[in-house]
């Protein structure tokens, strides 16, 4: 049923209909609205085999998400920047353990400086805790993929952490296709665990293995994850068949045909970087779009098809490897290794700096023109940054970062509105 | 596409008005996209939302730089922001307040732009009125329907049927109607309140 509604609000009617039994969360900007909106669920008696466990810290809400996983439950939690980082521990467990946990990450930035805007520092930091992370690009999508996230999740006894832009995709009221609860049911089978502590047929889960199984165990997520590379395509394809609609998969590509020039991009920020293209191609210019849905596990082979008849791409990330560049970059660049493509990084929107058409029109059209460094700071304030380094250079105590920087571009503190 | 951004208050139902406009546009068969101004909301702060309406879908996920239209919830905003920031030529204004472009010095800025396409509106005595808060979101949307002409009154009470129920929404409903016809009468005299 077509509905005008919130993207939490979206995300947590999808959970909803996938009958999940333990809901374990921790509010934390910009994830409380779809946690808030399962709990009201579950208060009112709409989701009668399903506890709502209210918790104590994000630490908490991945431990007893552990729980109830080993259990046997189908279980769901959400978080977001600190939060998610103050979960690692029982993160990894998670993984490490096998249980098919469903996670949203409303992605937002990691402080220090303290910031609740979106970019995808957050669940980029886990990029390596052997969750398998997919990205929505709109509210359509990041309800479908909730419901594909358990379905894959449960075969292959795995968590998935399902990503949405924090704000800009929670807060945003837009256009959903809401399923109908029968076709849910049709989709995505009774959770049957793979593993499960019962009385019944007692197993210890969590036994501690030496050097001699350890690198077996590690090998085995990994080759699952491996698995989820042909098993994501055939779910979007089921997914396809009962619900009508194209919805994740590992890449999604735009206009890519005969396009020399390719924008890679997560999340929402394909959408704008749509409308430049199709303005771009309206004036002749041969560019296409290659969007990342599934960014673990990695569709190398995936992505070096679709670059194979490119020029050139641009990365165009809303993430920093401090010290180092792009984090998505180097996954690309890793899957076109030998080919010989001229491959350039952007970093955009860090701490929800808007990513605004007129700032992408000129970089596309650099990028096209290969007149680009390795690596574009979009929008960024250089003359800032040069003030605050001659600072330094100046003066041994020349204070703290973000508060001189505040001060030099006038501002108290944030800007609220 | 048409944009609208609405500038308020923390507590004058901005994020609501937006969002609202959006189910207003969508129960008529249109694409909408509303969104907030991200960030701490705080009762008396200055807050913006923007909604985006068109006949397909709404792709663009930055902030609306240039808008079509205007609704200003609170005249003190004048004095500390710049609401009129990248506003077209030919767009729309609408202006919560009981007193007079002239009044509040824009007469400049009235005789610069389209005439028939600014209003002002009392929508706080509106809301206080049928709502007994001093809420002016909804009256502006009434008066908004009837400035523009981008959505009907009707479904901007269909949105109202969608936020509230019982009391609440009766009042929203008789507010949002007063203000809808206070603007029709306003622009049938061609001046402005």
């Amino acid at each position: 049923m077509l509905k005008q509604t919130e993207g939490s609000h979206a995300v947590a009617e999808a959970v909803a209909l996938c009958r999940p039994e333990v809901i374990c969360a921790y509010p934390i900007s910009p994830q409380t609205h779809i946690v808030e909106a399962l709990g009201e669920m579950v208060k009112s008696g709409a989701l009668p085999q399903c506890e709502f466990i209210n918790v104590e810290s994000e630490f908490a809400a991945m431990s007893v998400a552990i729980g109830s996983s080993a259990a046997g439950a189908r279980t769901y939690t959400a978080t977001a920047s600190q939060g998610l980082l103050f979960m690692v521990e029982a993160v990894y467990n998670a993984s490490g353990l096998g249980l098919p946990i469903v996670m949203t990450v409303a992605n937002r930035a990691i402080g220090a400086p303290i910031n609740i805007w979106n970019d995808h520092s957050d669940s980029l930091s886990q990029r390596d805790s052997g969750w398998m992370q997919l990205f929505a690009e709109t509210n359509q999508e990041a309800l479908d993929l909730h419901i594909q996230a358990f379905r894959l999740a449960e075969e292959l006894s795995l968590p998935v952490m399902v990503c949405m832009d924090g704000f800009i995709l929670t807060h945003a009221f837009e256009r959903v296709d809401m399923p109908e609860q029968a076709q849910v049911d049709a989709y995505l089978p009774a959770f049957e665990p793979r593993q499960m502590l019962d009385p019944a047929e007692p197993v210890s889960i969590g036994a501690m293995v030496g050097p001699e199984a350890f690198m077996e165990v590690k090998y085995l997520e990994h080759a699952k994850q491996l698995q989820a590379l042909d098993l994501i395509p055939q779910y979007a394809a089921e997914f396809k068949q009962i619900f009508g609609r194209d919805s994740g998969g590992l890449v999604r590509p735009y206009a890519l045909e005969d396009a020399e020039t390719v924008i890679i991009a997560m999340g929402s920020v394909l959408g704008t970087i749509k409308d430049v293209v199709d303005e771009m191609r309206a004036a002749g210019h041969k560019i296409g779009v290659l969007g990342i849905i599934s960014y673990r596990p990695f569709p190398l082979q995936a992505v070096r098809e679709a670059l194979a008849n490119c020029k050139r791409f641009l990365v165009l990330e809303k993430s920093l490897a401090v010290g180092m560049g792009g984090i998505l970059a180097t996954d690309i660049r890793m899957a076109v290794t030998g080919s010989g493509l001229k491959g350039f990084t952007a970093i955009a929107g860090l701490g929800g700096r808007p990513i605004p058409k007129s700032s992408l029109h000129p970089l596309f059209c650099r990028a096209e023109q290969e007149d680009l460094p390795p690596i574009t700071f979009v929008d960024l304030d250089q003359a800032a940054v040069d003030k605050q380094l001659e600072r330094e250079k100046q003066n041994r105590r020349s204070g703290p970062i973000a508060e001189n920087i505040l001060h030099d571009k006038g501002l108290v503190s944030a800007k609220f509105g | 596409m048409f944009q609208i951004r609405i500038h308020g208050r923390g507590g004058q139902g901005v994020v609501t008005a937006t969002e609202m406009l959006s189910i207003a546009a969508f129960e008529e068969g249109r694409h909408a996209q509303a969104f907030p101004s991200f960030g701490s909301e705080r009762t008396g702060a200055p807050v913006v939302a923007f909604c985006r309406i068109d006949d397909k879908e709404i792709r663009l996920r930055e902030p609306i730089m240039q808008p079509d239209a205007l609704i200003i919830q609170d005249p003190t905003l004048l004095h500390q922001i710049d609401v009129f920031a990248g506003f077209q030529p030919e767009g729309y204004v609408l202006l919560n307040t009981s007193h007079t472009f002239a009044e509040l010095g824009l007469a400049d800025f009235v005789a610069r732009h389209k005439n028939a396409h600014l209003a002002c509106l009392p929508a706080t005595e509106i809301g206080l009125r049928h709502i007994g808060r001093p809420i002016p979101n909804v009256p502006l949307l009434g008066g908004f329907a009837a400035l523009s002409g981008l959505i009907k009154l009707e479904s901007v009470v269909l949105a109202i049927n969608e936020k509230f129920s019982g009391k609440v929404a009766e009042g929203n409903i008789a507010a949002a109607t007063e203000a809808y016809e206070q603007i029709r009468a306003l622009m049938k005299g061609e001046t402005h309140a």
